[in-house]
């Protein structure tokens, strides 16, 4: 094989990145250079450097160390089975990718995951050393997110853990059952073993010790995992269950849906049709509701007999529609638990109603610059100035949020 | 007061100036329709008076409205001036104006404030630095950006703690702000310089050009955040037209291509692979993957007992907690602390006897971030029981501990009246003696201090009678 220069390696290897939903640079420790001898900073808030046309955010370099795999998951790219052009990037040019589009304001930082070579250890162990050159040689500062490789020896996840901002292990499929058929070579109770041995790594060293030193941050913007949505016959109730229980068993920072989408030289045995965009964002607004705004998953789901979320409206108004008996709601009185169940207000929202209404009484005008939307949100409160009547309970409420059905093509 | 009072604010430094005239105003009860403002004019209005000397004394203002007014300066508004003027003046009356969200005026500063924010946001995301030549050690690189605000001045400290190691600058229409040598100094603004080529450039297209999805065109959502405003001056941005017009063909071909054959080598690879697992899971036969009840698919891992073979004393608990079910391992959590501490009270060695749990794998319901316990069913128990009845088989111990209801119902078929039947020995089928005494949660969940403390004694000295059963059926062994 010929040798391939660094342009080729990068297409190859980021081409084979893409299928990563994650790139999240937030939440870390705070840091910076001001000393003069470093690169980097890291101020809480992540930033999008850069967006592509499929509307996804580039924060990090997101690349593979290598796509060549021994693992054949027929769901992805790399798969042992694929004829997909094989690339593998040296330790240095990672590093030096890493720091050079850095420098020049490109990136937060590195996400670097990659195919299994050789062994589990053998990837992660140079995979820890990418890291240990650009937190030890570079004085790198940035953002690095490390995907670990679930069989991996302990010390190397530990020492990762150290290096990295972030660590993730995607469970790859809503299902254990999924994951068996699609990627037989994975084990999801090693999967999970794995998450857990993080979160108890990241426990250990949140403690202070006797002395009362804190000991180094393990991992400190958390771990994440992602599943593939769609390419298994899982349902949008399978697959909050599941996010719910890990988000509550190995306390996640975030768990990403990507929606399957066709592959370059795809096995056979996956739909190659369009990936089901739509059903992705109503997960995520679903996740969100989940963990932000109080809801239980029951409520979501509950209603829907093919246990999917309605792709039309989003789960928040469906479920406002399916319970109008507890609407209208009076936005003066309403406690806040209440208040964030209503179509249209966010969580910034609430709270400052929670705060302006304190001193005075809420008119709808005030509303709509307290950044409530209130097309959504009129047909289920009460206020100064508004009542909804019978629009609350009238027959077409919800076609006035659905869109309008789609004529069929005669032909 | 009459008369008007016109005041001119510098580019430079133009927050500290507003400060300043503001107070200075307030001082001298200026009313807002009194003041004209004007920005980068240079010599006043010939008709209005100065501004009045500064007085004596302090203005105190909330300090939300300060961290609004300095953001909401180096907005391109030019009413930004007055608007926060006549604000601050309203607050003299109204203090608490500052918490009124749907006021009007307010309002409006809060989105001039979120305009800024924004445009901060995107010159941290998007100025983009070209290296320029040096013989110094230190490394140079510059960069041409056309905010929408005045950002330069507030976003600038930004770049000094990122890039702190190298020389650079920032050249914008109104400002220009350079670091050298570790100082950050601001300028007037420019033309567009030309700066040289940068070879990374090109990399960094093509990281981006294959970073993308074909597949998951959504133009909208890419504009949204990048407006094309910015375009010019970022790259990468001319790949654009192109990924867009042959996204479609791309996935078509993709669709259409029929499924490859697998390289040669693909086979080869896999059964190296299955030989190896083959090898190692002879050696660790284990029982991770119970599927008995439905409790396996929501645990981590089984949590099975642990302890010498030749314990003569086993503890058997209820089930796994959240602590034991991510380390692997019985009894490590709060509950186990408890635990460990009456072992240590009643002089015995937890590496001596064997810690086991009537269920092997963790009941939960998730609740946000946590998990809640549940008490495993009476069906779960029995489903799990030929586990510990293994555990029991291989250990032979001479007196088993049932901590609490479950344990107590899987030993000895009842989990009823336990409080009853605490400090008793029971036999189990098979002649052992069952100790039933209380699980270590139950003192947990006990508030009352005294109550805790009295329990605390009571639990120690069970584990300590138990122990002595031990020592007696050993003596009286054959």
């Amino acid at each position: 094989m010929a040798r391939l220069d660094l342009q080729k390696k990068l297409a190859i290897l980021s081409d084979a990145a893409r299928y990563d939903a994650s790139c999240a640079s937030s939440g870390s420790t705070k840091r910076d250079s001001r000393d003069g001898k470093s690169l980097g900073s890291n101020e809480g808030s992540g930033i999008c450097h850069a967006y592509a046309p499929d509307g996804r955010c580039i924060s990090l370099l997101k690349i593979l160390m290598t796509n060549f795999c021994i693992y054949d998951c027929a769901y992805c790219i790399n798969r042992v089975s694929s004829n997909v052009q094989r690339a593998r990037f040296s330790v240095d040019e990672v590093v030096s990718l890493t720091v050079e589009f850095y420098r020049r304001n490109y990136i937060e930082g590195l996400f670097l995951s990659s195919g299994i070579i050789k062994s589990p250890d053998a990837t992660m162990s140079d995979m820890v050393q990418i890291a240990r050159k650009l937190r030890h040689d570079e004085n790198f500062r940035g953002y690095i997110h490390l995907k670990t490789i679930p069989d991996a020896a302990p010390e190397l996840i530990e020492e990762a853990g150290l290096l990295a901002d972030r660590l993730s292990i995607n469970v790859e499929l809503p299902t254990d059952g999924a994951v068996k058929s699609y990627a037989p070579e994975k084990n999801p109770d090693t999967i999970r073993k794995a998450m857990a041995d993080v979160r108890l790594a990241k426990q250990v060293r949140s403690e202070k010790s006797h002395t009362g030193k804190r000991p180094p941050k393990f991992a400190p913007a958390g771990q994440s995992t992602q599943m593939i949505v769609g390419a298994d016959g899982s349902t949008d109730t399978t697959i909050l269950g599941n996010s719910t229980r890990l988000y509550s068993s190995y306390k996640l920072k975030r768990v990403y849906y990507s929606a399957f989408s066709p592959i370059p030289d795809a096995s056979r045995n996956l739909p190659l049709i369009k990936p089901p965009l739509q059903r992705e964002h109503r997960l995520y607004q679903a996740d969100w509701l989940l963990r932000f705004y109080g809801f239980d998953l029951s409520e979501i789901t509950g209603g829907r007999a093919d246990g999917n979320l309605d792709l039309e409206i989003d789960p928040k108004l469906a479920w406002a529609l399916a319970n109008r008996h507890q609407f209208p709601v009076d936005v003066n009185k309403a406690d806040r638990e209440l208040l964030l169940r209503i179509p249209g207000f966010g969580v910034k929202t609430v709270n400052r109603i929670l705060s302006t209404r304190r001193h005075r009484y809420l008119r709808y005008e005030d509303l709509m610059r307290m950044g409530a939307s209130m097309k959504k949100a009129r047909a289920f409160v009460t206020l100064g100035g508004w009542s909804p009547g019978t629009l609350t309970d009238s027959v077409d409420l919800r076609a006035r949020f659905a869109p309008p059905p789609e004529q069929l093509s005669l032909l | 007061m009459t008369g008007q009072v016109a005041i001119d604010l510098p580019q430079q430094g133009t927050w500290v100036a507003w400060r300043d005239a503001a107070r200075a105003l307030m001082q001298s009860d200026t009313p807002p329709e009194c003041v004209i403002w004007s920005f980068a004019n240079g010599p006043a209005d010939l008709f209005a008076a100065p501004l009045p000397a500064q007085a004596e004394g302090q203005i105190t203002v909330s300090k939300a409205f300060v961290a609004m007014a300095q953001t909401v300066i180096w907005h391109s508004d030019p009413e930004r001036f007055a608007r926060l003027y006549a604000f601050l003046w309203r607050m003299r009356t109204k203090p608490q104006l500052m918490i009124d969200r749907a006021d009007p005026d307010l309002a409006r500063l809060r989105q001039l404030e979120k305009n800024v924010r924004r445009c901060q946001h995107k010159m941290k995301a998007f100025v983009r630095f070209r290296e320029l030549p040096t013989s110094a050690a230190r490394r140079k690189f510059a960069a041409w950006f056309e905010p929408t605000h005045f950002t330069v001045e507030p976003t600038a400290p930004f770049f000094a703690r990122r890039f702190a190691d190298m020389d650079w600058m920032i050249a914008t229409p109104d400002a220009t702000a350079t670091f050298e040598d570790g100082k950050l100094s601001f300028h007037g603004g420019c033309e567009k310089p030309d700066l040289p080529e940068d070879a990374t450039e090109d990399l960094w297209g093509t990281y981006f050009c294959n970073i993308f999805n074909p597949a998951r065109v959504k133009l909208n959502a890419m504009q949204s955040e990048m407006p094309k405003k910015y375009w010019k001056n970022m790259p990468e941005t001319r790949h654009i037209p192109e990924l867009i017009a042959t996204a479609e063909a791309r996935v078509r071909e993709m669709q259409l291509n029929a499924p490859s054959l697998p390289p040669l080598r693909a086979a080869r690879i896999s059964e190296r692979l299955q030989d190896q697992r083959a090898g190692s899971a002879e050696t660790g036969a284990d029982l991770k993957g119970c599927t008995a009840c439905p409790l396996h698919a929501n645990a981590t891992q089984v949590v099975p007992g642990e302890g010498p073979p030749t314990a003569e004393l086993m503890f058997v608990g209820e089930q796994p907690g959240d602590q034991e079910d991510l380390a692997g391992r019985p009894f490590v959590g709060p509950a186990g602390q408890v635990f460990d501490a009456a072992l240590t009270l009643a002089n015995i060695e937890r590496d001596k006897v064997f810690v086991t749990n009537a269920v092997k794998h963790f009941k939960f319901k998730p609740r946000g971030r946590r998990r809640i316990h549940q008490r495993p069913s009476s069906d779960e128990v029995q489903r799990c029981k030929w586990w510990l009845d293994a555990e029991r088989a291989q250990i032979k111990p001479k007196v088993i501990v049932a901590l609490g209801a479950t344990a107590a119902e899987a030993l000895t078929g009842s989990g009823k009246d336990l409080l009853k039947r605490r400090g008793q020995i029971e036999l189990a089928t098979d002649g052992t003696p069952i100790f039933i005494t209380v699980h270590p949660s139950y003192l947990l969940r006990l508030t009352d201090k005294k109550v805790r403390a009295a329990e605390q004694i009571a639990f120690e000295n069970d584990f300590r009678r138990a122990s002595e059963i031990v020592a007696q059926l050993r003596i009286n062994a054959p």
